[in-house]
């Protein structure tokens, strides 16, 4: 009998950014089967919802994921405008698809720069970062915040994006189309990248089936679904667009797909933006006084696959029930499928490549002077900065006009 | 195929295993259905229908435990969620893990967080706080402070 050789990642690691553990059971560099440890992190946010009223449950549900932190909230407002039977504006289905479609560019980024870190491809890390960097300056300049950007209500959105902001998008998109560009070269016909990720963590079409994977994962493997398109939501339907596909299944497919949809999430921006150019400005929230008894289910197409909003309202001021399954439960799953049989350098890029989803927008800290104790920033005079920074970024992105 | 075409499908089909139908607007459908007929109805749906299973939804109420297992037709943007209400003393049901992967997680966290036993699962171990949280305690269930 072949002994196996327990080989622990995590569950604090340099790989990964957020607690879990992978135990991998290797046999000399082969790994022979894998089992996993979750639960570091688990806050009961759906727990926490039931004591939430419904304006606060956007800014919980927020907090679900650090770099998709508007797909859950998009989820939501989909379920709960589905209880009371609302029609949101144009405009807002318009501003809500620009959000959503920003944030697919900047997941997609980070998760390409964290694949070739992965395999050692640094340069491509390093750029894919700072290409996403002005990414998260337009949503600093559009809703105020870089990430959790508290723009989704029950009927609406909070913040319109006016005019006067719109050419700076416009342009942000030009750049970004060349930079994909750089990239998709960079990663589409390096021979090491090919080495690395052709044929390395295939899923199969009936594996896909098997696990209910979705998002990129699964249109890898040939399974076309996008919440998008099958159950539309906000401006998808009336924007041209097409859904993105490759057939083999591997690392290198997931990375096409994702580096293929970044352009379509440029075209569905610039689409959204020349409609907001001919609505007029404001009419941006419906007023809904109450949310009745009722059930509903809420879609949504994160950068990762089809986050799911299950909620029950009993007609008071919180949900009686509340429950989320995020793209990652399902796709996280299937690594049982891809990285056994391979070895240990393969898995952990096979691991990587459903994009698992960390938590990573902890930006603010109080610095302690080591000898007297005191604190050299509060918590207040960070605000102050950050404030100032928002408003610095918006005069500069207004100038460019 | 619209909602009301597979629901019709459905009803004829199994009509003496389904309690109820709720159709929704926008392609919703919440069928109640027999605990014991979740293993047929779900194998209808999964294999000959091609449906895909998203995730199961535990609540504790006042009838006992329910579970809504939500499938989508994503060729037609069809929810359609099966409705079971379980005994509120003991609750268990069958486990769908037998038949696809993707229930395996969402039956070990329901048992975890609600104390429901699904039956021939293949690891109805604990998901999420394995060796960190009481045994026989079930911080889902309504009762939990």
């Amino acid at each position: 009998m072949s002994r196996k050789t327990l080989i622990p990642i995590g569950p604090y690691h340099p790989l990964q950014e957020e607690p879990e553990l992978f135990k991998l059971y290797c046999d000399g560099e082969i790994v022979r089967d894998i089992k996993w440890e979750t639960g570091y992190n688990h806050r009961g946010i759906e727990k926490l919802s039931e004591s939430k009223s419904y304006d606060q449950v956007f800014f919980l549900v927020e907090r679900i994921c650090g770099i998709c932190s508007t797909s859950h909230p998009f989820a939501f407002a989909n379920a709960v405008e589905e209880i009371v039977g609302v029609e949101i504006t144009d405009r807002t289905k318009y501003i809500r698809s620009v959000i959503g479609e920003l944030e697919r560019i900047h997941s997609h980024l980070l998760w390409l720069g964290l694949a070739c870190h992965f395999l050692g491809y640094n340069t491509v890390f390093m750029w894919a970062w700072k290409y996403r960097e002005p990414i998260l300056d337009l949503f600093e300049m559009i809703t105020g915040n870089r990430n959790s950007y508290a723009m989704f209500k029950v009927g609406g959105v909070r913040r319109d994006i006016e005019k006067s902001k719109i050419p700076a998008i416009r342009r942000e998109m030009g750049i970004i189309r060349k930079k994909l560009d750089l990239l998709t070269g960079a990663v589409m016909d390096d021979p090491v990248i090919h080495a690395r990720t052709k044929g390395v963590g295939i899923l199969t079409r009936q594996d896909i089936i098997d696990y209910a994977a979705v998002g990129p994962t699964a249109r890898a493997s040939g399974v076309d679904i996008d919440v998008r398109r099958d159950d539309p939501y906000a401006a998808y339907p009336l924007v041209n667009w097409k859904v993105i596909t490759a057939g083999a299944g591997d690392v290198f497919a997931k990375t096409e797909v994702r580096l293929l949809e970044m352009y379509e999430s440029a075209s569905i921006i610039e689409q959204c933006l020349d409609a907001l150019e001919k609505l007029e400005e404001g009419n941006i929230a419906l007023k809904i006084n109450e949310i009745p008894a009722g059930i509903g289910t809420g879609r949504a197409e994160a950068p990762r696959g089809e986050v799911f909003h299950f909620v029950v309202s009993d007609g008071s001021n919180s949900p009686a029930r509340h429950k989320i399954r995020a793209p990652s439960y399902t796709n996280i799953a299937t690594f049982k499928k891809s990285c056994i049989g391979q070895t240990i350098s393969d898995a952990t890029i096979s691991l990587a490549a459903v994009d698992p989803c960390y938590c990573c927008t902890e930006r603010m800290a109080a610095a302690y002077d080591s000898s007297s104790g005191e604190k050299i920033l509060n918590a207040n005079e960070l605000i102050e900065i950050s404030m100032k920074r928002t408003k610095e970024l918006r005069k500069s992105e207004a100038g460019h006009e | 195929m619209d909602t009301e075409a597979a629901i019709n499908k459905l009803t004829g089909k199994f009509s003496d295993e389904i309690a109820g139908v709720t159709l929704r607007k926008g392609k919703r459908a919440i069928v109640t259905i027999r605990p014991t007929s979740l293993i047929t109805l779900s194998e209808y749906l999964f294999k000959s229908e091609g449906f895909r299973f998203i995730i199961a939804s535990a609540m504790h109420t006042r009838r006992g435990f329910e579970i809504y297992y939500h499938f989508s037709l994503d060729a037609d943007g069809i929810i359609l969620s099966l409705h079971v209400i379980l005994d509120k003393e003991k609750p268990h049901i069958e486990s769908l893990s037998n038949m696809f992967s993707a229930s395996n997680w969402i039956e070990r966290e329901m048992h975890e967080l609600f104390g429901i036993d699904f039956l021939h699962h293949p690891n109805q171990e604990k998901l999420l706080s394995e060796g960190n949280w009481a045994e026989g305690v079930y911080p889902y269930r309504k009762e939990f402070k």
